[in-house]
């Protein structure tokens, strides 16, 4: 028998180009098998959003809008945004558990970036976005949803909803990184998701809202997502929103990806 | 002489405790070396910061001549680790762990795929390969984890108590490995809490505790200073007790002690005694239902080397 020495394979590859690129797409496949091995942990971007568009629009439709269907078309846009930012929560939760691992330890023990377990991760959950963005779209289309623009601006919208996500999710990671527990990641995440994704128009219009609230939703940033998607989607106001929309994601990625990565190193 | 890996004077402290109080372990290439120590000795923060996972508050290793604190990306492409604790992704077939591994190392999914199969055919995990690692028994989970770290063919492969917690069948499997890699012409590193095992395949040994190299050498030298070995019989008559230990007391020169009912041993020290203590028992028609040959437990050792036994915090 021989373990080590040269068969049929060769030794080692040696040197290729775009290592970072192809060792995080090899890790996004690791987090997306296990993705797929354990679809329960799916429940919070399928399930759950489903409950809320029902129970919103049903207790709250009337009142606001004056027809459950005026009101899911203003609504199901932002839920679909409320979703993935809260989905990303999962990331941060899922390193924190890999991290104490072992399986962390062969990663950091072999010549790959360091940054690649990170975004590996990332990339690889973008999958639970997607599975949001079309669950919601089916669940919504359902109950009477319609897209009043085309299918065109519809995807532009589901595409921004998913890299505001995706960026935003380095915040979570940064957590992940930072907290003792998986516990403690959810405890921070809900704390700060709360008043980021309830503190919009989501439920009800801005002009509803006391002042001070109202100073709050139009500074914060997932407002101009969901206006985003809503411009997009069923009509409105849609280059302010988006443009806001891209400037929040390329800001927030870019304090929090350097961010997560150092901690990453610090813990390490 | 040249070390594939060599550590100077390692320090590394965890607030109060000092996990390693100045640590010196080297090995030449395509030799074992045995770091035989209790629990909680230092053995897997040595084997870290071997393995660029640590870095030490004081003193500097290198592997292949790179230091690992300043070259630890060279360093990596050059060692393979199992750790003490499993490390393959329990959600992840076998396939799936080992080729996960080959693309990080930057094998083309082709050739990932192939050496995943040379290696689960190495360590008999073919018909688990589609199996999630999850699905795994103890034995296969370190077998595979042995194999994970393999994929690089690595030219050091540090080994953190792989075989702790094994049956002996299983622990045998894991030896015939050790042995394999070396004769490949890799360097082990291999910790332990057995000096048998330590006997077994290093070719030097160093026994830490409490963070310190307490003892190097040879196994054989290491054995003579510890005492050798010791012989047990246990007769199936138990009116023919002192028969035998007669026969051992012949043979050793010592005088055999009876540390349970029924059952003699004596410390002896050449390769012979045993054959010859069989001999004898036969000519004189005693029949037993124990015989033995082992080595001193961890435990002897650290009595014989420190003076006190293993867990306790002063000299006896
Ligand atoms: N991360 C850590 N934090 C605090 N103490 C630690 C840590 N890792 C190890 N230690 C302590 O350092 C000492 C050596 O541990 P270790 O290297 O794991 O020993 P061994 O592998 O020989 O059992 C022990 O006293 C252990 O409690
Ligand atoms: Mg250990």
């Amino acid at each position: 028998m021989t373990l080590i020495a040269e068969r049929t394979v060769p030794a080692r590859a040696g040197h290729r180009p775009f290592g970072l690129a192809r060792h995080s797409l090899a890790l996004a496949r690791r987090s997306l098998i296990k993705t797929v091995r354990t679809p329960e942990q799916l429940l919070d971007v399928t399930l759950q959003p489903v409950i809320f568009v029902v129970l919103f629009v049903y207790l709250l439709g009337g009142a606001v809008a004056g027809s459950t269907h005026d009101y899911l078309q203003q609504l199901l846009p932002a839920i679909m945004v409320q979703t993935t930012v809260f989905g990303g929560m999962a990331t941060g939760v899922n390193l924190n558990t890999d991290i104490g691992k072992g399986v962390f330890d062969r990663f950091r023990s072999l010549p790959i970036g360091r940054s690649a377990p990170l975004i590996g991760s990332v990339l690889g959950d973008l999958i639970r976005y997607v599975v949001a963005v079309v669950s919601l779209l089916l669940f919504g289309t359902l109950m009477g949803f319609r897209v009043e623009t085309g299918l065109l601006p519809a995807l532009a919208a589901c595409l921004l909803v998913i890299l505001f996500a995706f960026c935003l999710s380095w915040a979570f990671v940064l957590v992940g990184m930072l907290a003792r527990q998986p516990g403690a990641v959810q405890g921070i995440g809900f704390l700060a998701l709360f008043p980021l994704t309830f503190g919009t128009s989501m439920i009800a219009p801005a002009e509803t809202l006391p002042s001070w609230l109202r100073s709050w939703v139009e500074v914060n940033p997932v407002t101009h997502v969901m206006n985003a998607a809503r411009g997009l989607m069923v009509g409105g106001p849609v280059a302010g929103p988006v443009l806001w929309t891209l400037l929040w994601s390329a800001l927030i990625v870019a304090v929090f990806a350097p961010l997560a990565v150092r901690a990453y190193r610090r813990r390490a | 002489m040249s070390y594939a890996f060599e550590a100077e004077g390692l320090v590394k402290r965890y607030g109060k405790t000092t996990a390693l109080a100045g640590v010196d372990l080297a090995a030449r290439t395509g030799t074992v070396l045995g770091v035989l120590g209790p629990n909680g000795a230092g053995k897997t923060t040595a084997v870290r910061i071997l393995a660029t996972l640590l870095r030490p508050d004081e003193g500097r290793a290198a592997v292949g001549g790179l230091d690992v604190v300043k070259h630890a990306a060279e360093v990596r492409g050059l060692i393979g680790l199992t750790g003490q604790y499993a490390s393959v992704d329990e959600d992840l077939t076998g396939t799936q762990n080992l080729v996960l591994i080959g693309r990080l190392l930057n094998l083309r999914t082709a050739d990932a795929k192939a050496r995943a199969a040379e290696l689960l055919a190495d360590f008999d995990l073919v018909e688990a390969a589609g199996r999630p690692a999850k699905t795994y028994s103890g034995g296969m989970r370190r077998r595979l984890d042995l194999a994970a770290s393999l994929v690089g063919r690595p030219d050091v492969i540090y080994l953190d108590e792989p075989t702790t917690g094994l049956d002996p069948a299983k622990r045998d499997d894991i030896w015939h490995v050790v042995r394999t890699l070396v004769a490949d012409g890799a360097t082990v590193l291999l910790t332990t809490q057995y000096l048998e095992e330590a006997d077994a395949l290093a070719d030097e040994i160093s026994v830490i505790d409490h963070g310190r190299v307490i003892a190097h050498g040879t196994p054989a030298s290491l054995k003579s200073v510890v005492g050798g070995q010791t012989i047990l019989v246990r007769p199936a008559d138990h009116d023919r007790l002192s028969d035998a230990a007669a026969v051992l007391a012949a043979v050793s020169g010592h005088q055999p002690e009876s540390p349970s009912r029924g059952v003699v041993t004596v410390p002896v020290d050449g390769d012979t005694a045993f054959t010859e203590v069989v001999k004898r028992l036969d000519v004189l028609g005693i029949s037993v239902t124990e015989l033995s040959l082992r080595l001193p437990s961890l435990d002897e050792v650290f009595f014989s080397l420190t003076g006190r036994h293993t867990g306790t915090e002063e000299a006896a």
